[in-house]
């Protein structure tokens, strides 16, 4: 099974990056093996894995280990599978502390407490004994930010980290990740399927399918002018939100490929409206359109017909 | 299209009056009980033949339980459910069965409402068989012909639900449901458990079926979008009360209570430029537990505007016109 193919990822210092993408897109994987967090029987192949000035690549999986936790630091979807349930708060957030900062004792105490004030979490000093059982989904998911940022990170990885929660609680975790990021100065990948968490939290999308990157760009190319034959797809699946008269939905066709038998050519083409006799045959190359904007599809060959992106309505 | 006037003169088919629904809840292992978790408490509506009810609100809220109660998969605690005229309130199984063929339930979760065991055909004949309909070969035939119309292959009655994609999922049990000509149909959160592209698709579907039989809604969701998309009137729920009820128009762009007022302004909107400009309402602290709730607002908790009054006494669902109901002292 071939879960990413190709991938080429950049993230900028203080960026925020949003990867979108359907279940079974590849963009969990790609991030757990940027990490080396995936199962024994899986095999990473890549030219280069960079983080700051370190080569991932060539690390060790201990090295791996001390990068996890204090130079990066991962929100998961479900913050109730991600806690351990035996410990308290306490010893989960002084645990990257003490393994590494060698911060013990009264040190480690205080700071896990300055840690779950920066999370706006109300009466910490209460909530330190407590166990996750005893927190609410929105206090758990602060807790696991809380533990991501214990260190200092440069890099936070954020899979889905609002997908469990209710709107307005949704909201108050999506502020508060903004506003540290503003305050620390990190950077940060946020992975979701909801293209409204994207337009609210990144300056650069990468719209993920099949285990390939078919387009990625700023916000607004991505919004506004989006080559991708599947991106078009996405954003006409969504209700149009402020029109008067009601729209019908132009969904996708199909359902997503099998990676157990990645198709040969590009991973979209079954679904693809646009699709031509190349497409099913070879993967398209990456066409640069500015140099933010780049897209994997064989519409944008100059002898291809032209198809333009047009949203009803817009 | 199903666009006629806001408010038909029609009699509803589906009437909730002063709807509640309690559960017993334990407050120490081995303890009596003594606590009462109430789901619902006291709410009423009543949805048109033919329209989409929209239901909205955050994790428990109640809308779940409303509609469950309303398709009698639970037992009022107090107050009448009128479907088509008639109390069903309290009938037991067997006068149930001629309602359970009009009124259906799609769930929210296409993996686990699907009995591994049973082959689709079997799945999709099963109210068939309980209600004796289409009996001897016509059942099978009727199971082809609901495949085909939810968009799925005749020939695939003979293969299992592990089979289909959690799309064909929710289509297979959309086809169940339709199984005996039902005239309601209650979408328990149809589409969240599906990807965007497939959310699409079963929403055209349920749409395109609705103008073809005739159907009736009531369509529970926390997605606010498509809720606004596919309703044509939608009750807010919160802590087991509506606190709003509107036309969809009326409520999305003049919604009056506070709690939709910030529910909708933290819905995160899929368009950078105009995400850039809304303007959003904070709530502090999160959604109180419903058991044994104090008396007063149920929102005054979270409340941006609230005054004393609002601790004293619960504000009641008051008609501003037009078929838009709220319920906050504020609007006094």
């Amino acid at each position: 099974m071939q879960a990413v193919r190709g991938v080429t990822l950049r993230v900028a210092e203080g960026e925020t990056v949003g990867i979108v993408g359907e279940s079974g897109s590849g963009k969990s994987v790609l991030m757990l093996s940027l990490l080396g967090l995936l199962p024994d029987n899986a095999q990473v192949r890549a030219q280069a894995m960079r983080f700051a000035d370190g080569d991932l690549g060539a690390m060790s999986g201990r090295e791996k280990r001390r990068l996890l936790g204090s130079r990066i630091g991962m929100v998961f979807q479900d913050p109730m599978t991600s806690l351990n349930p035996l410990f308290t708060v306490e010893q989960q957030l002084t645990e990257p502390l003490r393994i590494h900062q060698g911060l013990r004792g009264a040190k480690a105490r205080a700071r896990a407490l300055d840690l779950l004030r920066m999370v706006d979490m109300p009466s910490p000093e209460n909530r330190l004994k407590q166990y996750p059982h005893e927190f609410s989904g929105g206090m758990r998911q602060r807790v696991m930010i809380a533990i991501a940022i214990a260190c200092g990170p440069r890099l936070i990885i954020a899979d889905e980290p609002t997908t469990a929660l209710d709107v307005t609680i949704q909201a108050q975790i999506l502020d508060l990740l903004r506003n540290l990021q503003k305050e620390l100065g990190t950077s940060t990948i946020l992975i979701t399927h909801d293209l409204g968490v994207i337009s609210s939290m990144c300056r650069r999308v990468v719209v993920m399918y099949g285990g390939i990157v078919a387009e990625e760009g700023s916000l607004d190319e991505i919004f506004y002018s989006p080559r991708h034959p599947y991106t078009w797809g996405l954003l006409r699946s969504i209700p149009e939100a402020e029109t008067e008269h009601r729209l019908p939905l132009v969904p996708i066709p199909g359902s997503p490929p099998d990676m157990l038998a990645p198709p040969q050519g590009c991973p979209f083409a079954p679904r693809c409206r646009h699709a031509m006799p190349v497409c099913l045959r070879c993967a398209a190359p990456e066409t640069e359109l500015s140099p933010t904007h780049k897209v994997r599809c064989h519409l944008t060959h100059p002898a291809a017909p032209q198809v333009r992106w047009e949203k009803e309505g817009l | 299209m199903i666009h006629a006037s806001p408010n038909p003169p029609s009699a509803p088919l589906v009437e909730a009056q002063n709807l509640c629904k309690y559960f017993p809840v334990r407050a120490r292992f081995f303890g009596k009980s003594r606590h009462l978790l109430k789901a619902v408490d006291g709410v009423s509506f009543a949805i048109e033949k033919g329209e989409t009810f929209g239901l909205v609100g955050e994790s428990g809220c109640g809308k779940t339980t409303v509609g469950r109660t309303l398709v009698r998969l639970y037992e009022p605690t107090a107050g009448a459910i009128r479907y088509d005229g008639q109390d069903i309130s309290h009938l037991n199984r067997a006068a149930l069965l001629p309602f359970r063929r009009r009124a259906q339930m799609i769930f929210q979760d296409p993996y686990a409402s699907l009995d591994p065991r049973m082959t689709v055909g079997d799945i999709i004949a099963e109210p068939l068989r309980v209600q004796n309909l289409y009996p001897g070969k016509a059942r099978d035939a009727r199971a082809r012909e609901l495949l085909a119309l939810v968009g799925l292959k005749p020939d695939h009655i003979n293969r299992y639900p592990h089979e289909f994609s959690g799309g064909q999922r929710q289509r297979i049990g959309l086809a169940r449901a339709l199984a005996g000509n039902p005239e309601f149909i209650v979408c328990d959160e149809p589409i969240s458990a599906l990807d965007v592209s497939i959310q699409a698709q079963v929403v055209n579907m349920l749409e395109a079926l609705q103008d073809q039989f005739g159907l009736t809604y009531l369509f529970v969701s926390h997605d606010l979008t498509m809720v606004r998309h596919i309703s044509r009137r939608v009750a807010v729920m919160y802590l087991g009360a509506i606190v709003e009820l509107a036309p969809v128009a009326v409520l999305y762009k003049h919604m009056q209570h506070p709690y939709t007022q910030a529910l909708l302004s933290a819905a995160p909107v899929a368009d950078p430029r105009r995400a850039a400009q809304a303007a959003r309402i904070p709530l502090q602290g999160d959604v109180p537990t419903p058991i044994d709730p104090p008396p007063g607002c149920l929102f005054r908790g979270r409340c941006p505007k609230a005054v004393p009054r609002c601790a004293q006494e619960r504000p009641a669902l008051r008609d501003l016109g037009g078929g838009h109901l709220c319920a906050c002292h504020l609007l006094e």
